[in-house]
């Protein structure tokens, strides 16, 4: 049943990151995108990472594709006047550094057993404690740094057309 | 192993099954509350022969036209995404009621049953995660129309819907800190516990305000009356202007799931779920010591089931009188409540909540 599930997000997974490059219409690229997510929390909730899985569905598909759908609405780009991008050197550098990190993975997923995870791992209080112990540091920084965004977007938002 | 595969999915067809005819049977109850709060009969037409059932054959009929109607996608319009849409609207509606405990444990053939499809660690980020899932159902819908009126229809409710999120989950939050869990059978569960021995410590003996907040900003995520400014039937254009059939239907069945799933989180949250006041798991504890009275397990099941029940249909009767008795707000007057002042009361809320959750314990 596990396989079964891993195999079902990995490849609609990966097969729908894929449609997001290739498809022509930026709306379907988006949706595309969330299906991605959804198999990602799908993932995570199979490594036994069940509050990371609701986590993911409700920032990034909730609210971080929310609102890219909604600058889309509100550009409503059409379709004949989206470039088309990208180059043969482009496609080749990215394919290369694609290879790379692929190889990578591969080589690294070969060495060492999977690990083995404390009881409460994955659940609200085992990333909560982890989160405000082991973790405090770097959450309070990314907290800063959101602030930084915040007032940035205000200001910016605030300034009068001269 | 098999069994427990049969025993869930059991769980989840009875769910469904209840959801989808509660549903059915709102948009009847809907018209007739309206008739009785305007002096009307309401319907009463359809029949079968003699037999009108007090107009209980209209959503049978209702659900008839709609899926035999014609089934019409504008020129220019994106196909696949129109028909997405309704599907991505009803989907949420229907998934979320999976973490909502309808019944306490029960032992059956030697097996302790749940009556909770699935009993998540995370069930509030759950329905926190599900919940946001439901504004892409209106926004395909206004875009892919190939409309500019329903696609303004769109951006206006999922803008509103937004906006409300945030208050959903700040007011929900105080529960998690009073009770100490996200986990909704553990909520139910310590909300059958007594205050100085008498009191049910039911959610909005805490949480009064949170309560209202928690009601209110899911009425607006769900967006009726005083929040239906993308719906207005009659005289504003909404984003599914350009559907006909029964995918117009799965937008208004999502509606009335909603309710449903309104009223069974705030019985769950607020109102002790499937608690009913003294009863315990052998029967009834009378407080101040004023004895017992032991009942069957089944009876025990039978009662908290039924209150389960009775509470949700109170909570939906409750949500349609409020739908006919207030007028409607206008789209900034939403916009400036949901962000001013339903966001800020509900932190105030969450931050009065957690200082005293932190000096009492």
């Amino acid at each position: 049943m596990e396989a079964f599930l891993f195999w079902l997000f990995s490849i609609v997974g990966v097969a729908c990151g894929a449609m997001v490059i290739w498809n022509r219409n930026p709306m379907g690229s988006a949706v595309y995108l969330v299906t991605t997510m959804l198999c990602l929390a799908g993932l995570y909730a199979l490594l036994s990472g069940a509050f990371v899985a609701a986590l993911q569905v409700l920032i990034y598909a909730g609210a971080v594709m929310v609102l890219i759908l909604f600058v889309i609405m509100m550009l409503n780009v059409r379709q004949e006047v989206v470039p088309r991008e990208g180059s043969l050197p482009a496609w080749i550098i990215a394919g290369v550094l694609g290879l790379i990190v692929v190889v990578n993975l591969a080589v690294l997923f070969r060495h060492g057993d999977s690990p083995t995870v404390a009881e409460d791992f994955g659940s609200i209080e085992g990333v909560g404690a982890q989160l405000f112990a082991t973790y405090v540091l770097p959450f309070e920084l990314i907290s800063v740094l959101l602030l930084i965004a915040v007032i940035g977007a205000v200001v910016l938002a605030k300034r009068r057309a001269p | 192993m098999f069994v427990d595969v049969v025993i869930i999915l059991v769980k989840a067809g009875l769910v469904l099954f209840a959801l989808l005819n509660l549903g059915g049977f709102l948009t009847w109850a809907e018209r007739k509350q309206s008739a009785v709060m305007q002096d009307r009969i309401g319907p009463n037409r359809a029949n079968i022969g003699k037999f009108t059932l007090l107009g209980l054959l209209h959503p049978v009929a209702d659900g008839i036209k709609m899926i035999t109607k014609e089934d019409f996608i504008p020129e220019g319009a994106h196909r696949a995404l129109h028909t997405l849409a309704p599907a991505a609207a009803l989907f949420p509606a229907l998934v979320i009621f999976a973490v909502i405990p309808f019944g306490p444990t029960v032992h059956l053939f030697g097996r302790d049953i749940p009556l909770q499809v699935a009993n998540l660690n995370v069930g509030i980020v759950y329905i926190f995660a599900v919940s946001s899932l439901a504004v892409y159902g209106t926004m395909l819908a206004g875009w892919a129309s190939n409309n500019n009126y329903s696609l303004l229809g769109g951006l206006r409710a999922s803008s509103q819907m937004i906006s409300y999120e945030l208050s959903i989950g700040l007011s929900i939050l105080g529960i998690l800190l009073i009770y100490e869990s996200a986990q909704l059978d553990v909520i139910v569960h310590k909300q059958g516990e007594l205050l100085w021995g008498f009191l049910p410590q039911w959610g909005i003996l805490f949480q009064p305000l949170a309560f209202f907040l928690f009601v209110g900003a899911a009425l607006a995520e769900n967006k009726r009356v005083p929040f239906d400014l993308p719906e207005g039937e009659s005289e504003i254009i909404g984003y599914f202007v350009e559907y006909s059939s029964m995918k117009f239907g799965m937008f208004f069945l999502a509606e009335f799931v909603e309710m449903v799933i309104v009223s069974g989180l705030t019985v769950t949250l607020f109102f002790g779920g499937w608690q009913f006041p003294y009863l315990q798991a052998t029967g009834f504890v009378w407080p101040f010591g004023w004895g017992t009275l032991a009942l069957p397990h089944w009876l025990v099941v039978l009662i908290q089931v039924g209150t389960f029940g009775l509470k949700v249909l109170v909570g939906c009767w409750l949500l349609l009188v409020i739908r006919w008795s207030l007028p409607r707000f206008r789209y900034d007057q939403i916009m400036h409540l949901g962000w001013k002042v339903w966001f800020e009361l509900a932190l105030v809320n969450l931050l009065i909540t957690a200082v005293v959750v932190l000096l009492v314990t």
